[in-house]
């Protein structure tokens, strides 16, 4: 007997040589596979185990949501943009909301401004906390840690519930401000919710920041260069996983992100894990800009006087506005020819632009990892396929 | 970083990119975002100056999409004189001619290096039909990859030396292009052909028409 450790791998007999031809193998992940987060299909070529070409397939949840925003009024499609990325409906109508105003010239009041962020910085908060639960659950972690996601995601849709009436499909944001003001006591809760946030957040990087099997699955898995990250218009926490500095919350400050200071969180390896890192890291920054904006909030209006609910026709002209969502920029470029619809309606999906290098991050790496990969891409098939 | 105006910059384009035929398209609303129309012949060279001038710098693709332009029919009003009765009269004729559609698509370019933007880039097609052809910007920016091929599956605009250009959206043996402005959706899109009636047409041929006629009697 020769001393081999216990766990070492058997070595291999002298037939079988690594040098063993294999077949190559195409397999359809998906559309029906729990890993894809809804309806997905990636067409995978394997040798042996390792991806040699990724090709991802989509548009199964298509609907058309461009021609049907086409067919109806600004307003009438407001609440149609919750269901692009149902879990960040808030963000979505930001985004809408504020191409409008920038194709109009509305200015929504500043208690508006801050109900917009505030909102849009719990749905940040939601958003990380489940996709963080989804990608250790992809890793093999079932049920628990997203559980313990899922009971804080709870909390802040009680928020929203009681603000805008829904949990998920908010339809908040109007042109030129919000439906309606925080209801009394609101925003005590909501106090009471980010005071107690980076507590869970501490225990939830004591169960994953440094555990093992975390680190063994995700270091080094799904590298993204700098580069092509920017050619290939990757935005949001992918982005920044891969070091480029570029968060439109400091780029554009659109509504009032210039007065809150807060940090943009930087990888430098570009792998699952910096992935993972950058959006644990940017819920500290959420938290922090949350305690900024409810210290400072002011009482007044929430809608700019100059908005109109009927007859709303901007005059002739384009306009392409951008946020920050969650998942990356999300834009909003609408055509109009001064009649009641949008002449163009077109949704920039931040997640559908981020599935262009899915091949290049997955090719060479297992086919095991090709889940937890696409886990960190972090996609919403409401968005991808409108 | 302020981004040097317009003019300016196609200025130095044309001197760059000889025989680039570029307009500048105002756009009236408050968003102060106005485009720039390039031809689709020197489309992939102006696309490759912007991303590597050092002043422009426009590295990032952010959003690309297609416009419906329909067939316009424009009226004109025209004076004409006309003999009548030897007596020389001023008439008004309404005139009306067509002005050809086309297809657009726009591209939002911005600068993360320089944190500059959005510069709106267009092409035009020639026509709403085997010519709607533009040049594809694949080669410069990686983003534009998927969503020029939903540019294609949608409106039906062909990307040449696009790398990979197959409907994205749609199902591969989908016909028409949706997002198009007089597109119009099937009865029923469920439809497919199936033997239903080709079986009911057997049966018919097999039974006698007395024979079927005596059964329907009888029930």
């Amino acid at each position: 007997m020769t001393d081999t450790p216990a766990h070492a791998p058997a070595p291999l007999p002298a037939t079988l040589s690594l040098g063993t031809e294999t077949d190559r193998l195409e397999v359809a992940m998906g559309p029906h596979h729990p890993s894809t987060h809804g309806v997905f299909r990636m067409d995978v070529v394997l040798e042996g185990e390792t991806v040699v070409k990724l090709k991802p397939v989509f548009g199964y949840l298509h609907r058309n949501h461009e021609k049907i925003a086409e067919s109806t009024s600004y307003l009438g499609s407001m609440p149609y943009t919750d269901r692009l990325d149902y879990f960040c409906s808030l963000t979505n109508n930001w985004a809408y909301a504020l191409a409008v105003e920038k194709l109009t010239g509305l200015q929504p009041p500043e208690r508006a401004e801050y109900l917009r962020v505030i909102t849009a910085e719990l749905t940040r908060l939601q958003n990380h906390t489940c996709l963080i639960g989804f990608l250790v659950q992809d890793m093999g972690a079932l049920g628990t840690p997203l559980m313990y996601a899922f009971r804080e995601r709870e909390k802040i849709l009680d928020l929203f519930e009681q603000l805008t009436g829904a949990r998920m499909m908010c339809n908040y944001m109007r042109f030129g401000g919000c439906r309606c003001d925080a209801p009394p006591g609101w925003l005590d809760r909501v106090q009471q919710v980010v005071a107690e946030y980076p507590r869970f957040l501490d225990e939830y990087e004591k169960l994953f920041t440094e555990n093992e099997i975390l680190m063994a699955r995700t270091q080094g898995v799904g590298a993204l260069p700098a580069a092509l990250a920017v050619n290939a218009g990757i935005t949001g926490p992918m982005l920044r996983a891969s070091g480029v500095n570029y968060d439109l919350r400091k780029v554009d400050r659109y509504g009032i992100y210039d007065r809150f200071q807060f940090q943009v969180p930087l990888g430098d390896h570009g792998d699952v894990y910096d992935r993972y890192m950058i959006r644990l890291l940017e819920m500290r920054e959420s938290v922090k800009i949350l305690q900024q904006a409810l210290r400072d909030i002011p009482s007044g209006p929430v809608m700019d006087p100059k908005a109109k609910i009927r007859g709303f026709r901007p005059k002739p002209g384009e306009a392409y506005g951008r946020i920050e969502a969650p998942k990356g920029e999300l834009g909003f470029y609408l055509i109009s020819d001064g009649g009641p619809n949008p002449y163009r309606y077109r949704v920039r999906p931040p997640s559908f632009i981020n599935l262009t290098v899915l091949e290049d991050m997955c090719v060479g790496h297992k086919v095991a990892d090709v889940v937890i990969i696409l886990g960190s891409v972090d996609i919403v098939l409401g968005e991808v396929d409108r | 970083m302020p981004m040097e105006n317009l003019e300016q910059l196609t200025q130095r384009l044309t001197a760059a990119i000889p025989g680039a035929r570029l307009t500048l398209l105002p756009n009236p609303s408050p968003a102060q975002q106005p485009s720039l129309l390039v031809d689709c012949e020197h489309a992939v060279a102006v696309a490759r100056f912007l991303r590597d001038d050092p002043a422009c710098r426009f590295d990032y693709a952010s959003n690309v999409t297609g416009v419906d332009w329909l067939d316009k029919t424009v009226k004109e009003k025209t004076r004409v004189t006309r003999m009548v009765d030897g007596v020389e009269r001023i008439f008004e004729e309404t005139r009306e001619h067509i002005e050809p559609g086309h297809l657009e698509v726009v591209y939002h370019l911005y600068s993360m290096e320089l944190r500059h933007g959005p510069l709106v880039l267009r092409q035009r097609t020639a026509n709403r039909g085997p010519g709607a052809r533009v040049a594809s910007l694949t080669p410069v920016w990686r983003s534009c990859e998927f969503q020029e091929r939903e540019v294609y599956d949608l409106f039906g605009v062909i990307f040449d030396g696009h790398p990979d250009l197959r409907r994205i959206l749609m199902w591969d043996g989908f016909e028409g292009h949706p997002m198009r402005r007089d597109y119009v959706e099937p009865d029923d899109y469920e439809y497919e052909p199936t033997p239903h009636d080709q079986v009911l047409e057997k049966a018919r041929r097999h039974y006698p028409p007395a024979a079927s006629q005596e059964q329907e009697g009888k029930s």
